[in-house]
């Protein structure tokens, strides 16, 4: 049932275009359903996972030879997930049936919103290695389509390929990682993989880095986070779902995932923690310089998927809860507060937080989403956030390695997330009197509802952490490969955590008064210095690609017919002739050839010695038509009445389509030069001889009829045709003929461009 | 420019043209035909209309345009490769049921058969085309 519901999401997509336009404005509410429908199809197997501990596991086969199944497991880091995944997907369905009012394609968006939405659902929940990169790989081309969702500007196509690229570059290294952890366990699927065997294994750090690769990339980790604030270019919804709730978070979840498998190693940890860390800091310091409210939460993000690694690097039971419940707080309260941006935006028309002031009295509901969202986002009490930063406190305290460093890094880091959230929360709503470019009004209830109720939610389970129930345990454990209940609590007495969590939130304001007054200065030093940063090295590499493209497309697509043949020419020798050079001598007999056989090689013989020396065109086509229509007989004699029927249909119609274009053509020359047919030749007969080369070995290599034979038995019994070539081609080898007539379909398009290109040109 | 007796024939040629590659398409299965070849006849069926009217009237004539005709064949072919999933268990299995056709006694029938159809269709779109295409330049 899980299952289905996670593909009916996708079947949503199909129809989302048609349904928006059939029902129009109430589509988005009935489209917010649908995930929540994903959600009540996993609740039967909650009670069992929360109290026993159980996973659920079910799975429907794909391709079984391969070992890939839609395999799904439900245990507690799956629920997390899927909860975040879910409830704030139908939220934003909602903010962007508002958001998006005006634009015409919003059906189209729902579609992609859809389709991101059922492979998130399925990268968290499969089980099987290439389940989850389909899914994984689907995330970042939904990512993609809607990043470039206002497709007309250059920054934001530029943008959704930088995403695009990055991600799906970390991808194809994961699924290199995935493949190598295939070959070391045996086994497909995640919950069987033996994490001793593969610590054990030489291929271990190969594994490590790929995987790794993937994670960091997805989840913009030191050196790969620069797609994140580029993709701030797509919708606010957008980038309050996918990047910084959920999508951003599948590499945080690959590597809780795969925690069990690759953790607890030196390795793991210096470099998980290490990467994690850095990326903690240089998010939240490039996060305080940023003007633009989105640029501002898409760094700070950067800086909470840099935590979250990080907690993960250190791998203790401490670390492993502390990550768990940062996620949920930091999924809530970034998601409400990007949307009370997007809402901000939308109703001023602006994004740049110096230019905002005092609007709470214009719109108190946002701005109170907005404050309390910001409260949790600063890590002060009574919210989840201040619960999630003291376990990050406890857990860093508690590291067995590092601990002084990242200590220190995570206090400046949180400190500096106190300047972003008093920046992004506070500022634009109160200190005077309201400024905006244009004065707003209370947003609709559908631009309210999401912010509100991730607000509500960061403070009923902050008050009241114990809401949460064993879920946060459970995902613990999963994570952990052993038992690991949570029990959080908001009062701890007077610990050295505390003074901390004291001590940051007073340095944040503090550095907040000082902060405020320079934003100018602070952003145009970070973008002088952001010039030099990982973008610069990206951009390089890009330039370089188009051009080593052009250099290598111009050598190769000359647009002289001849060359392409040539080229399609001595490619088959080489890649044909090699093994064939191997195998020889090889033995054949020429003694059964019978005279009517003999003399139809005469005739194409002949035919094609006056194809090369005659007068004109439309001669070399009649000859040419000489040697169909022997071969043709050739087939009759041997009986294959498909091959004489199709050959000569051929040879009908090539004779029509030559007739059609014979005035287009350039003028006929009967004789080259001898420094253009001599080569041309040379290359001719070396291609004519492999080619024979080719078919003596084929029928030397088969003297029984074994292939034959296993056709005439099966044909009719297992096909229902007697006619075999045709029970192969529809049948036994249908999906040959799929390929076939696709490419056929191709061609066709191709020759349909090529002669409307010249058509437009002689007009 | 085309000939008065191409025009006069054409027609006959055409319709008999036209039953022979249905004739190969359905046939196909058990003797010779099938739907490539079947696709190639009906193509020239109306190259040859081309050539003794021109392209208006053979467009008009065939009421779909070609392109179009590709997409339907391609279509085909993965819904013949659909039923087989749904109904069948893998993609492109071929699955069979007798109808009781009068006059005709018992009929298998076959997604292999819907299969041929498609492509058949995605050949005589291709084809044609690339023809009137052709032709279209001269014009």
């Amino acid at each position: 049932m899980l299952l289905w519901a996670v593909l009916s999401v996708f079947l949503g997509a199909l129809l989302a275009p048609i349904l928006h336009r059939v029902l129009g404005r109430p589509a988005g509410w009935l489209f917010a359903a649908l995930p929540l429908d994903v959600l009540a199809s996993a609740m039967p197997f909650v009670p069992r996972l929360l109290l026993e501990g159980e996973a659920y596991h079910t799975s429907l086969p794909w391709i079984p030879s391969l070992g890939v199944e839609f395999a799904v497991t439900l245990d507690g880091l799956s629920l997390v997930f899927l909860a975040l995944i879910c409830g704030i997907g139908a939220l934003i369905f909602v903010y962007a049936s508002k958001y998006l009012q005006s634009d015409g394609r919003l059906g189209r968006f729902y579609a992609y919103l859809l389709l991101f939405t059922g492979s998130m659902a399925g990268l968290v929940l499969a089980d099987n290695v290439f389940f989850l990169f389909v899914c994984w790989e689907l995330t970042s081309v939904s990512s993609f389509l809607l990043i470039a969702w206002d497709h007309e500007r250059a920054e934001a196509r530029k943008a959704a390929l930088t995403a695009l690229l990055v991600t799906g570059g970390g991808g194809l290294a994961m699924l290199a990682g995935f493949v190598l952890l295939v070959l070391v366990t045996g086994e497909t699927q995640i919950s069987r993989f033996s994490g001793d065997a593969v610590r054990a294994s030489p291929l271990y750090l190969p594994i490590l880095i790929l995987v790794l690769a993937g994670a960091f990339t997805k989840s913009a980790q030191v050196p790969f986070f620069f797609w994140l604030p580029r993709a701030m270019e797509a919708p606010t919804p957008v980038s309050a779902y996918l990047h910084s709730a959920t999508m951003v978070k599948a590499g945080v979840y690959l590597l809780a995932r795969l925690h069990p498998t690759l953790g607890s190693t030196r390795e793991w940890t210096l470099v998980v923690g290490g990467v994690g860390a850095a990326t903690m800091v240089t998010g939240a310091v490039l996060a305080v310089t940023q003007k633009d409210l989105k640029r501002i939460l898409a760094y700070s993000t950067v800086s909470v998927l840099g935590i979250l690694t990080m907690l993960l690097g250190i791998g203790t039971r401490a670390a492993i809860s502390a990550a768990v419940v940062y996620l949920v707080a930091h999924s809530l309260y970034k998601g409400a507060l990007f949307m009370t941006a997007g809402t901000l935006d939308h109703e001023t028309g602006t994004r740049d937080v110096t230019r905002l002031r005092g609007l709470a009295r214009h719109m108190p509901i946002t701005a109170t989403a907005a404050v309390l969202a910001g409260i949790s986002s600063a890590g002060a009490p009574p919210l989840l956030g201040f619960l999630s930063k003291e376990l990050l406190y406890e857990a860093v305290l508690a590291s067995p390695t590092m601990r002084t460093i990242l200590l220190v890094a995570a206090v400046l880091s949180s400190a500096l997330l106190v300047v972003v959230s008093v920046t992004v929360a506070y500022r634009p709503f109160f200190g005077g009197s309201p400024a905006a470019p244009k004065l707003p009004h209370e947003a609709p209830l559908s631009l309210w509802l999401g912010p509100s109720v991730l607000a509500a939610s960061s403070l009923v389970f902050g008050v009241a952490p114990q809401w949460l129930g064993d879920l946060p345990g459970a995902a613990a454990t999963a994570i952990l490969g052993r038992p690991a209940p949570l029990e959080m609590k908001v009062w701890h007495g007077i610990t050295p955590v505390l003074g901390l969590s004291v001590a940051t939130l007073l340095a944040g304001v503090g550095l907040f008064r000082v902060l405020s007054g320079r934003q100018e200065r602070l952003f145009d030093a970070a973008t002088r210095l952001g010039a030099w940063g990982p973008t610069r090295v990206y951009d390089a590499a890009f330039a370089g690609l188009l051009r080593l493209a052009e250099w290598q497309t111009k050598r190769l697509q000359t647009g002289h017919l001849r060359h392409y043949l040539l080229v399609t020419v001595l490619t088959t020798v080489v890649l044909v002739g090699t093994p064939l050079l191997r195998s020889l001598p090889f033995s054949f007999s020429l003694l059964d050839i019978e005279l009517p056989e003999l003399a139809l090689a005469g005739v194409i013989l002949a035919a094609a010695a006056m194809a090369t020396r005659s007068p004109s065109r439309l001669a070399v086509v009649a000859t040419l038509g000489a040697i169909g229509i022997s071969i043709m007989l050739i087939y009759v004699i041997f009986s294959a009445l498909d091959l004489a029927l199709t050959q000569i249909m051929v040879e009908a119609l090539t004779v029509v389509i030559f007739v059609l274009v014979l005035h287009h053509l350039p003028r006929f020359v009967s004789r080259s030069p001898a420094r253009v047919w001599v080569p041309d030749a040379i290359v001719s007969v070396i291609f004519g001889a492999t080619v024979t080369f080719l078919i003596l070995m084929s029928s030397t290599l088969y003297p029984e009829p074994i292939l034959s034979e296993f056709f005439v038995a099966k044909g009719y019994a297992e096909a229902h045709g007697r006619n075999i070539v045709n029970v192969i081609l529809v049948d036994f080898r249908a999906m040959d003929t799929l390929g076939e007539a696709t490419v056929l379909c191709a061609a066709g398009i191709g020759v349909h461009a090529l002669l409307q290109a010249r058509t437009r040109k002689g007009a | 420019m085309p000939s008065v007796i191409l025009r006069v024939v054409a027609p006959v040629l055409m319709l008999l043209l036209i039953i022979v590659s249905i004739y190969a398409l359905l046939r196909g299965h058990h003797e010779p035909g099938g739907g490539f070849v079947g696709g190639l006849l009906i193509a020239s069926a109306f190259s040859l209309h081309v050539l003794a009217y021109d392209v208006p009237s053979t467009r008009r004539l065939l009421r779909i345009a070609p392109h179009e005709l590709m997409g339907i064949g391609l279509s085909i072919i993965l819904l013949s490769g659909a039923i087989g999933l749904v109904a069948g268990g893998s993609f492109l299995e071929g699955l069979w049921v007798t109808v009781p056709v009068p006059g005709l006694g018992e009929v298998a029938v076959g997604t292999p058969v819907l299969f041929d159809v498609g492509v058949y269709a995605a050949v005589v779109g291709m084809v044609l085309m690339i023809i009137l295409m052709a032709a279209e330049m001269n014009s």
